[in-house]
């Protein structure tokens, strides 16, 4: 680990950000164009008070799995990390310059959905607005874990986008928002306890009903799952390949 | 390594003594097929070697075990001393991928400052690797809209930063026009000189007068080890595309 490279990892990937602003203004602005959109269907309703924070995880979680997974396959495939990892750059360098990148990103996409939610749309919460920028940036942060770790079963850019149906759409259905967690099938509600969406959501539920929001718990297990999937990400990064 | 003398730092251009690359009995698989079987082999210090023969003749996983990406079924290589792939040598050893490895979306220089940061080393060398592949005009240009030839001499560059002292070079050379391939020669034989050590690869054969130690590789199994004039000498041919051939069939009638 050197901090010197993490942080001049990261700042490549913000320069190639950079230099694709299409990209960028899709990943400030597609979350809170949905949350818009969420508002008009439910009329700024009840129903929009209580799913709101919930798509408020799901959205950076989404977006930030389908980035990063997309980035780490081309540095896969194009020979730049074959490279880099001949270079005295460590994993955990390379995943954290990654996991820093994006999660400045996911600061400001939260920052944006979350003040245009609340302000703008009203959308009602007992808790903290900054909590839900929070657990938002964390979700952010399991969405770059996971895509770092999955992009290494894809050998192609149609293989990583097809990823995101197969683990994040299951994560969707079972985190609760559809039916509360407790309601499923015993089977599927064991299930939902081994995903991370599901304690993301129960932490925007937590944020939305309480004054003073216990969130932590939630928060420490979603950390947990992001650094699990990043160790597991470091050991798919191999300097010999066959 | 001996630091006695306290002049580890110097030994780029110091040591033209000892040997760079040292391989003994070599063994690679690729699934259940044998790509190289006991190979052997020793390059010097200081010295510049071209690695030829037709593409599939195993020049590119030659030298991804000599830089340390290669899983090896057996055998030993050693780099500068050092077990290949040792974490040590990755200041020391410059590797350019046969296809290019640097970033599209990044400029030219925005790709050298990512890789000079990463080995610790100067943005005067940046500046310097971009003269030393004639890239100073593009160096604010997305690699994404250069030629190929120019993609190609961007990774070079990467590869040249940090002033390794051992340059595995895979096919630098292709598909650059003939004055640029004569001026990047006379920075390899420049580099040399200076004491670095290269090898360089490629399948275009009339480079092979450019290089004073050939090594000519066919199906994984060295074919030659010469200078240019002793490889025409023994052979009889005009040329080392004739001399390449001439190995073949006689390898073949063997």
């Amino acid at each position: 680990m050197n901090a010197r490279i993490t942080l001049a990892t990261a700042g490549r990937v913000l320069t190639q950000l950079r230099h694709d602003p299409r990209t960028l203004a899709l990943l400030l602005l597609v979350p809170s164009v949905l949350m818009t959109l969420l508002w008009w269907v439910y009329d700024g309703g009840p129903v929009f008070d209580q799913i709101g924070p919930a798509l408020l995880a799901l959205f950076p979680f989404v977006v930030m799995f389908l980035v990063t997974s997309v980035a780490t396959l081309r540095e896969r495939t194009s020979g730049t990390l074959e490279r880099l990892l001949t270079l005295p750059i460590g994993k955990l360098d390379f995943l954290l310059g990654y996991a820093l990148a994006f999660g400045l990103m996911a600061v400001f996409q939260a920052l944006i959905a979350a003040t245009l939610a609340v302000a703008v749309l009203g959308m009602d919460v007992a808790g903290p607005t900054w909590l839900l920028v929070t657990v938002a940036v964390l979700d952010a942060l399991l969405g770059v874990a996971l895509g770092l770790f999955v992009s290494a079963f894809a050998a192609t850019e149609f293989q990583v986008v097809q990823f995101m149906p197969a683990l994040v759409l299951p994560q969707f259905l079972l985190c609760g928002l559809l039916v509360p967690r407790d309601e499923m099938p015993d089977v599927l509600a064991a299930v939902s306890n081994v995903l991370p969406l599901s304690y993301a959501v129960d932490a925007m539920r937590e944020v939305q009903t309480a004054v003073e929001p216990a969130v932590w718990g939630y928060a420490a297990i979603i950390a947990g799952f992001a650094v699990g999937l990043l160790t597991l990400g470091a050991a798919t990064l191999r300097r010999r390949t066959p | 390594m001996n630091f006695k003398s306290g002049r580890a730092s110097t030994s780029r251009h110091g040591s033209g003594t000892g040997d760079a690359i040292r391989i003994s009995g070599l063994r690679v698989e690729r699934g259940a097929r044998v790509v190289r079987d006991d190979f052997d082999l020793t390059v010097r210090r200081g010295t510049l070697t071209g690695l030829l023969g037709p593409s599939g003749s195993g020049k590119s996983t030659l030298m991804r075990a000599i830089v340390g990406v290669q899983e090896i079924a057996s055998g030993q290589v050693d780099v500068l001393g050092l077990p290949a792939g040792s974490p040590p040598l990755r200041h020391r050893v410059g590797y350019l991928t046969q296809s290019p490895s640097v970033y599209g979306d990044l400029t030219v220089r925005e790709n050298l400052r990512y890789f000079a940061a990463v080995l610790g080393t100067t943005r005067a060398s940046v500046d310097r690797t971009i003269e030393q592949v004639d890239l100073a005009s593009h160096a604010d240009d997305l690699v994404n809209n250069l030629s190929g030839g120019q993609e190609s001499r961007a990774s070079l560059a990467v590869a040249l930063l940090g002033e390794p002292e051992l340059l595995v070079l895979d096919e630098p050379t292709v598909g650059l026009d003939p004055v640029l391939r004569r001026d990047l020669w006379t920075l390899f034989n420049r580099l040399a000189d200076e004491g670095v050590t290269l090898l360089v690869s490629s399948h275009v054969m009339d480079e092979a007068e450019r290089c004073p130690r050939l090594l000519l590789l066919r199906e994984g199994n060295l074919l030659a080890d010469d200078t240019p004039a002793g490889l025409l000498e023994s052979t009889g041919a005009a040329d080392a595309e004739h001399a390449f051939l001439h190995l073949i069939d006689e390898g073949a009638r063997r």
